[in-house]
């Protein structure tokens, strides 16, 4: 596991996709490559490996919606918006996200304050 | 996703993985343009996007196998959901399974027979092209008949071969059996009499060694040899390539071998197989007079095959030859015939029709009784199937509650529809697979069943498509049709309703009223395949207990074959006499007699005569004749009404004398005493006629087969003919066992003449082998009828029984008011009488309507007897009442207390 920089965390993936369609409107993949990138600061980059299939899994299960469009520079680009099921979703794994993020928050604050250096 | 959509993806794959293409190529062009907008170089660009992208292809794929293996894993999902339903229902389980695979093996066994008769294609290069010549109409044939399919003579052919325009070229071929031992005991080989042409036009070539040239003239012999079948070969010659230019013998004649024809090459006719080849001329080699068949214009033995040539199709072939009909049969007149007989022959008409399944006589005998049995299997299937569906929505109506529970909780229907036809499916291909086995063994069986001693069945039962696409078309045909109606019917109701629950009467009456139409239709269906059962049972029975006029229970059968003894032609005769008298001092041999054709043998001599009082003006009637030695009446059991047996006195030169049967002297003297009276043949041309006086007459025998009308049957003396048969047959009433009796029968052979041949034969195997056909309709439709009749016997039972538990409540309450239990008795049977009688009513409709189609297989009644429907009608009632038995002792047990408690 040597990687340090920007592998994003196993399920997190879908909550990141979910939040970004939601604030920013429809985008196609390598619009929400470059959004969720710039967004997190650089500090998070989307593997393009896994987005794509993500994206597939979401639109089956009927949180994203995609139909095909000209892009900005009149390419055929296929775009995702998210569906009502999709918000109520993102409602839910935000919620959850925000537990785990205190709750993990929690465990580790002796930690950050005692020992380690 | 629901499953139709699901199975709709993989169809669409193409669509999906031709958009995720596009999609991943638009992802990879935008990265390249920021890429080199930041100063990079176009291809250093493109390596770099794709290496972002991980390995592109394996991208591509994985994305496109998301969709895939979603669908895949939902559905081994809803087969796992399946396979634990049915393991919480094992008995459910067993009973569906079995019935399935009964009904699914019996069809696949019927449609591999059906498959490898009619519809697979000869293993040859374009067998499309194949166009076989028949008869078409009313035929005449008069001459020397051998061959198994629609057979010409050679005139016949050559006139075809030279004048058609239709095929590239025309083959001929005529079968035979070959003698392989050079004495001792016969051991025979199936062969063929072929054209030179005849490989060159199959488009096989010679696996090993070669042919003579195709264009060689058929009646030039120098380079006559022997082309030999693989299995043959591997058999008698362990696979030797060495065998090529060695001699093999056939009928006590030498030929070199020339060839070996490819594994898959197993001549032109499916059921048939063929050991040996040799050209048309062998058969003049083999021909003691040296003349052959090739010149005889009354010898029928050749069957004509031809290669369309491009732009042809069989219907504009078989108009060409139809046309050239008037001029083939006009150009080949036997001279011999009288006007009259050439007059019809010359009417003879042509077709042609596809041979791309090849020739068969089996087909045309087979192929109608095959479609019938299809078509009872089939129904087999239908009952097994409304058994299935009848049971699943007695399940489905316990599942009531499960299944709203999941509605309730947001699960679609075509969720839950899907579901359940997973679990349906999965029954089905287990019933499929269990069948399959069981057609396997079935098919083979049933081939085993229709050949006989001499000519063996052969068919390549292997699956091929057809075979493996039916059966699963079968398997799921059958899931949908048991499957679909409960599942929808259980997926109905409003959740709320059923959660509200109790007993629930909402959609209740409406299931019962569809199990009930199930149950009819069951009951309908089984007494056609009942009575058909019946019908076929009652020929067979009608034909086994027809008189023959012989008893031949103990009769052994052994055919002498002279060619392989130097032996003269004049002195045969002598050679018969003196084997006769020697199977007589046998003391395993109670009697025995000489006979030139055994009845039942399938061989048969026959011609147009007239009574002594008839001026021949008019046609004459066919009589068939024998030719007989000493004793042949005595051994064979067949009681002299009148005059004298045939006998010593009875020599060459002397009087032409006959003993003649019933039948004869019906048909040519009324009641009056045929004794002394004679009657004669109708000459061929330039002949005169054979005259015979009557010494004798004996009971009405058959000739050649349980089923024929009765002919009217003359018995010459053997020691009258003057051409001295080249073989010979003798009837021997065994004192011992055949083993014993076959040993004494060689031993005498071998001290007449150790050249001498013999096969032996059981008549009574023959008498039953006419009638093989009967046999196995009787006996398998036998089989589906009971079969039927369980299955709709089960199917009432079932019913009866949900009815019974269903109006419990109400049969409480009425005994708690004081019913009897004889009212109670008279409701339930009242109901199980309803679905009987309107079951059978349907199903003596349709045993109307369809019995047509068997008449011409039965024998000694109507296809509508009266009789046999009656007869059906009983039983299938007779069996419907114990099917309801339990369920009426149940309701007439209910105690009124518990019941009303329980409510």
């Amino acid at each position: 596991m040597g990687r340090t920089k920007n592998d994003i965390l196993q399920g997190t993936l879908t909550l990141l996709v979910l939040q970004t369609l939601a604030a920013r409107g429809p985008a196609h993949g390598y619009a929400l490559c470059e959004r969720i990138q710039s967004a997190s600061d650089e500090l998070l980059r989307v593997e393009e490996g896994s987005l794509y299939p993500a994206l597939h899994r979401m639109q089956q299960d009927g949180w994203l919606k995609a139909d095909w469009r000209l892009s900005e520079k009149g390419r055929r680009a296929k775009f995702y918006a998210v569906t009502a099921k999709g918000r109520r979703q993102l409602k839910k794994e935000a919620e959850s996200w925000d537990r785990l993020i205190r709750g993990v928050a929690l465990v580790m604050q002796p930690l950050a304050d005692g020992a380690d250096a | 996703m629901s499953l139709a959509a699901r199975i709709a993806n993989i169809f669409r794959a193409r669509r999906i993985e031709a958009e995720v293409d596009e999609e991943l190529a638009f992802h990879i062009a935008e990265r390249v343009d920021q890429l080199t907008a930041q100063g990079m170089s176009r291809p250093r660009a493109r390596r770099e996007a794709r290496r972002r992208f991980g390995s592109y292809i394996r991208q591509r794929e994985e994305t496109r196998d998301m969709d895939i293996v979603r669908i895949l894993e939902a559905f081994l999902g809803d087969l796992r959901f399946g396979a634990r339903q049915l393991r919480l229902n094992p008995g459910f389980a067993a009973v569906a399974v079995l019935s399935l695979a009964l009904g699914i093996g019996a069809n696949s066994a019927i449609f591999q027979l059906i498959n490898a008769l009619r519809l697979r294609s000869l293993p040859v290069p374009s067998a499309e092209e194949l166009v076989s010549i028949e008869n078409q109409g009313r035929f005449m044939r008069s001459g020397w008949s051998s061959g198994r399919h629609d057979i010409y003579t050679y005139a016949q052919f050559e006139l075809m071969a030279e004048h058609q325009e239709a095929f590239q070229s025309l083959l001929a071929f005529g079968t035979d059996r070959f003698n392989l031992s050079r004495g001792g005991e016969a051991r025979y080989a199936q062969g063929l009499y072929v054209t030179p042409n005849f490989f060159q036009v199959a488009g096989v070539s010679p696996m090993l060694g070669s042919w003579i040239s195709p264009d060689t003239d058929p009646h030039d012999c120098a380079g006559a040899g022997v082309m030999l079948d693989y299995a043959f070969w591997q058999r008698n010659y362990g696979g030797d390539p060495a065998v090529i230019g060695k001699e093999i013998s056939l009928n006590g004649r030498s030929f070199p071998v020339l060839g070996v024809t490819p594994p898959a090459f197993a001549g032109l006719e499916p059921a048939r197989r063929y050991d040996l080849a040799v050209p048309l001329c062998a058969d003049r080699l083999l021909d003691e007079d040296g003349q052959g068949r090739l010149v005889n214009k009354t010898a029928w033995w050749l069957s004509p095959i031809g290669r369309l040539k491009p732009g042809w199709d069989v219907e504009r072939a078989s108009a060409h030859i139809t046309n050239l009909s008037e001029l083939i049969f006009r150009e080949s007149v036997p001279e011999s015939y009288q006007p009259d007989a050439a007059r019809r022959y010359r009417e003879n008409k042509l077709q042609a029709a596809s041979a791309h399944a090849g020739v068969s006589e089996v087909r045309r005998e087979m192929e109608a009784p095959l479609w019938i049995l299809l078509a009872s299997t089939a129904l087999v299937l239908l009952i097994a199937c409304a058994n299935l569906a009848n049971l699943l929505l007695a399940r489905a109506s316990v599942r009531v509650r499960e299944v709203a529970l999941r509605q309730a909780v947001g699960a679609s229907r075509r969720r839950l529809i899907g579901q359940m036809l997973s679990e349906s499916l999965l029954l089905a291909g287990c019933g499929a697979a269990l069948g399959a086995l069981l057609a396997y063994g079935l098919s083979r069986a049933l081939l085993v069943f229709i050949g006989n001693n001499g000519y063996p069945v052969e068919m390549g039962l292997g699956l091929d498509w057809r075979v493996v696409g039916f059966t699963a078309a079968l398997a799921l045909s059958t899931c949908l049709l048991f499957g679909l109606v409960p599942a929808m019917r259980a997926t109905r109701g409003a959740p709320a309703d059923a959660m509200r629950g109790g007993r629930g009467s909402g959609g209740g009456g409406e299931r019962h009223g569809l199990r009930r139409t199930l149950v009819v239709s069951q009951i309908a269906l089984s007494f056609v395949l009942l009575v058909g059962a019946l019908l076929f049972g009652q020929s067979l029975r009608n034909l086994l207990g027809s008189d023959t006029g012989i008893r031949s229970e103990g009769v052994l059968v052994a055919a002498i074959d002279t060619r392989t003894a130097s032996l003269a032609p004049e002195r045969r005769l002598e050679v018969y006499g003196r084997l006769q008298d020697g199977f007589n001092t046998l003391p395993e041999v109670a009697s025995a007699a000489a006979v030139l054709m055994t009845p039942f043998s399938g061989s048969g001599w026959n011609e147009s005569c007239h009574a002594d009082d008839d001026p021949a003006h008019t046609d004459g009637d066919n009589v068939w004749f024998n030719r007989i030695g000493p004793g042949y009446f005595e051994t064979m059991e067949t009681p002299l009404f009148a005059g004298r047996d045939l006998g010593e006195q009875d020599v060459a030169g002397g009087p032409q004398v006959a003993v003649v049967n019933q039948e004869l002297v019906r048909r040519f003297f009324g009641d009056q005493d045929p004794i002394g009276r004679s009657f004669r043949t109708e000459p061929r041309r330039g002949e005169e006629p054979d005259v015979y006086q009557i010494v004798g007459l004996v009971k009405d025998t058959k000739y050649n087969g349980l089923r024929e009308p009765q002919r009217p049957i003359a018995f010459l003396p053997i020691a009258q003919d003057g051409l001295s048969p080249i073989d010979m047959e003798y009837v021997l009433r065994a004192r011992g066992s055949f083993a014993s009796t076959m040993a004494g029968v060689k031993r005498q052979i071998a001290e007449v003449d150790p050249g001498l041949q013999v096969e032996f034969r059981v008549l009574e195997r023959e008498v039953a082998e006419s009638v093989l056909l009967e046999r196995l309709m009787a006996n398998l439709s036998g089989g589906f009828g009971v079969l039927a009749a369980l299955l709709a016997a089960l199917g009432l039972y079932g019913v009866m029984s949900y009815m019974v538990a269903r109006k419990r409540s109400e049969i409480g309450v009425r005994m708690a008011l004081g019913a009897q239990a004889g009212d109670v008795l008279r409701l339930v049977l009242s109901e199980a009488g309803r679905l009987l009688a309107l079951g059978l009513a349907a199903g003596v409709a349709g045993a109307f309507a369809l019995s047509r189609y068997a008449a011409s297989l039965l024998y000694g009644l109507e296809a509508n007897d009266a009789t046999t429907l009656a007869i059906g009608v009983v039983l299938l009632s007779g069996v419907g009442l114990v099917a309801v038995l339990a369920p009426v002792r149940r309701a007439s047990r209910l105690d009124p207390a518990v019941v009303l408690r329980d409510e």
